[in-house]
């Protein structure tokens, strides 16, 4: 017995070990490393020298850093609520009695399956050139010229793109959500008379509440980690207006030489993600505690 | 799928409405596909000259664009990646997963499983520098490094799932294996792995999803090896030839088909290991 004891206990250790230093190699040092660098001067080559707390108290002070945490927030939170309530909608009519159910739940997910960049590059098209054309048609003054060459209007192009894919998986998380909702919570509501917005506020809506909270914290921390819609439709422009976190680390360590300085905004950044995970984990656990 | 026979009213402006929806998803691949066929010469700047049908079915432009973002050998690389990485995430995930998850009593289990499963909040962009350096130094700023990079990234939600999944595969199973003298290793995988299917499916999906997808990984490791995955050579066909729309779009339909394919094949596995995989 104590023998086996030994051999399943040496097993586990030999599996754990080449797996764990993998892990340690290529997640841990890099980040590590990435947080060593932070407090450097590095351009990426070449010499470097620590600055201390500089590039942190640089990074405050920073107009691009900060605008570029303004437009990140703002697209994260505007598409999270923007997704959730048409997904939400969208999984009620797909969840009703409907022909072709699965035809319908396929053809709404396929969005998802396609890769953003070219999504992305797809839609810059559509923005750049389709609606302005549709525009002249109607005679929409404001829609004439591309929304993504305008400052103030670009994050919504950022925005639709995000959504239409985001929409696909949401969606599906909230019909599964749905399909554990039982008949009969219905009828019994039916009975006391919850129907339509009633039923849906009171009895339908408080059941699915996990799901709710999946979807929240699956867009939250996608769109904050928001790149390859940016790269297709606007490179960060007009005028620094759409430069999203990732795509500032991105452009500015990787070629502009603020390695140093970049690393700074990344460690910042993963904080950030930290906080906010933990802080909607928090959250929808007591949520969920106090049904 | 339950259907019931008898569709009421307000089911009929649900269907009307979920097929207008859908247009919303049809437009765009609409507007591909009869870009992609065009001429530059049919497109005028109105929406008539873009949006109409080709004149001609040519498949010149998908010929042009297979040469220039050198299409087959990205496919290939892109099969490569995604398959290796499916491959190793399933036979290494799982290992890992069973063991974190059948030694959930033991401190340093505990710890390790923790240690891991947080790397899910480590946002690419902190390690992205770093790794560049990183994965140069080792020689593997290659596909090579890719895979590993990803088996590494994917851990975290894949060990999670694993581990959840093992909490209803009873203990007795691998006991009787143990009294016939069967080792752990062998018992893991002449049991438990064959029983952890439904979980690889799930796991094979959404790593595959995400792999086939990704840009930015390869955009930093492969930057200097003049190889290419499919969406890197959308990323550098843009930045070469971006004013050639006809051009543009067979080569983003090129890349947007063996995705399609793989979901009208397998559709209902797709759905079903998504769901599960954000789920669980």
């Amino acid at each position: 017995m104590t023998k086996h004891e030994n051999e399943r206990k040496r097993t586990f250790l030999l599996i754990t070990i080449p797996i764990l230093a993998l892990f340690i190699c290529f997640n841990t040092i890099p980040l590590i490393r990435g947080a060593m660098y932070s407090f450097t001067n590095s351009r990426g080559f070449g010499s470097h020298d620590w600055v201390g707390l500089r590039n942190y108290i640089d990074l405050f002070s920073d107009t691009r850093v900060g605008k570029s945490y303004l437009f990140t927030i703002k697209l994260a939170l505007v598409t999270t609520i923007v997704v959730n309530v048409l997904s939400l909608i969208l999984a009620l009519g797909l969840n009703s009695k409907i022909r072709a159910k699965g035809f319908f739940r396929g053809a709404y997910f396929l969005p998802n399956i396609l890769g953003a960049l070219v999504v992305g590059y797809i839609f810059n098209y559509f923005f750049t050139y389709i609606v302005p054309a549709l525009a002249d048609m109607t005679g929409m003054e404001g829609l004439r010229s591309s929304i993504l060459s305008s400052p103030s209007k670009a994050w919504i192009g950022v925005m639709i793109v995000c959504a239409w894919q985001a929409i696909a998986m949401n969606t599906i998380i909230y019909i599964s959500g749905l399909q554990t909702v039982p008949e009969d919570v219905y009828e019994a509501g039916g009975l006391d008379g919850a129907t339509g917005w009633k039923q849906f506020k009171h009895l339908t809506f408080p059941l699915i509440i996990p799901f709710f909270s999946i979807n929240m914290v699956l867009c939250v921390k996608n769109f904050l980690m928001v790149f390859d819609q940016i790269i297709a439709l606007t490179k960060g422009g007009p005028a620094q207006s759409t430069e999203s976190i990732s795509y500032l680390i991105y452009n500015n360590g990787m070629s502009g030489g603020q390695f140093g300085f970049q690393s700074a905004n990344a460690v910042v950044f993963f904080i950030v993600i930290v906080v906010i995970s933990v802080a909607q984990m928090k959250f929808s656990s007591s949520k969920e505690e106090q049904l | 799928m339950k259907q019931t026979s008898t569709v009421g009213k307000s089911n009929k402006t649900v269907m009307v409405l979920l097929i207008l929806g859908l247009s919303t998803i049809i437009f765009p691949l609409y507007m591909t596909v009869v870009i992609a066929f065009k001429q530059p010469s049919e497109m005028t700047n109105s929406i008539s000259g873009i949006l109409s049908l080709p004149k001609v079915w040519s498949l010149q432009n998908f010929r042009e664009a297979m040469e220039v973002t050198d299409f087959w050998n990205s496919l290939k690389n892109s099969l490569l990646i995604s398959g290796l990485t499916v491959g190793l995430s399933i036979l290494i995930h799982s290992l890992m997963g069973y063991t974190l998850g059948r030694n959930k009593s033991s401190k340093f289990y505990n710890f390790v499983y923790l240690f891991i499963v947080s790397g899910m909040f480590v946002p690419f962009a902190i390690l992205m520098m770093p790794l560049a350096k990183q994965t140069a130094e080792m020689g593997l700023a290659n596909w090579v490094g890719v895979i590993l990079l990803y088996v590494v990234f994917y851990m975290p939600m894949n060990i999670m799932l694993y581990s959840g999944y093992l909490t209803n595969i009873p203990l007795a199973l691998e006991e009787a294996a143990r009294v016939d003298g069967a080792s752990t290793w062998l018992t893991y995988w002449k049991i438990i792995f064959p029983i952890m299917k439904p979980m690889h499916a799930t796991v094979a999906v959404i790593t595959a999803l995400a792999v086939w997808n990704d840009v930015m990984t390869p955009l930093i490791i492969m930057a200097g090896s003049s190889e290419n995955t499919l969406p890197l050579a959308q990323l550098n066909f843009q930045s070469q030839f971006g004013t050639n729309y006809n051009l543009a779009f067979a080569s983003y339909l090129l890349s947007l088909i063996p995705i399609l394919v793989f979901y009208v094949i397998c559709q209902k596995q797709i759905l079903n290991g998504v769901v599960n995989g954000a789920v669980k």
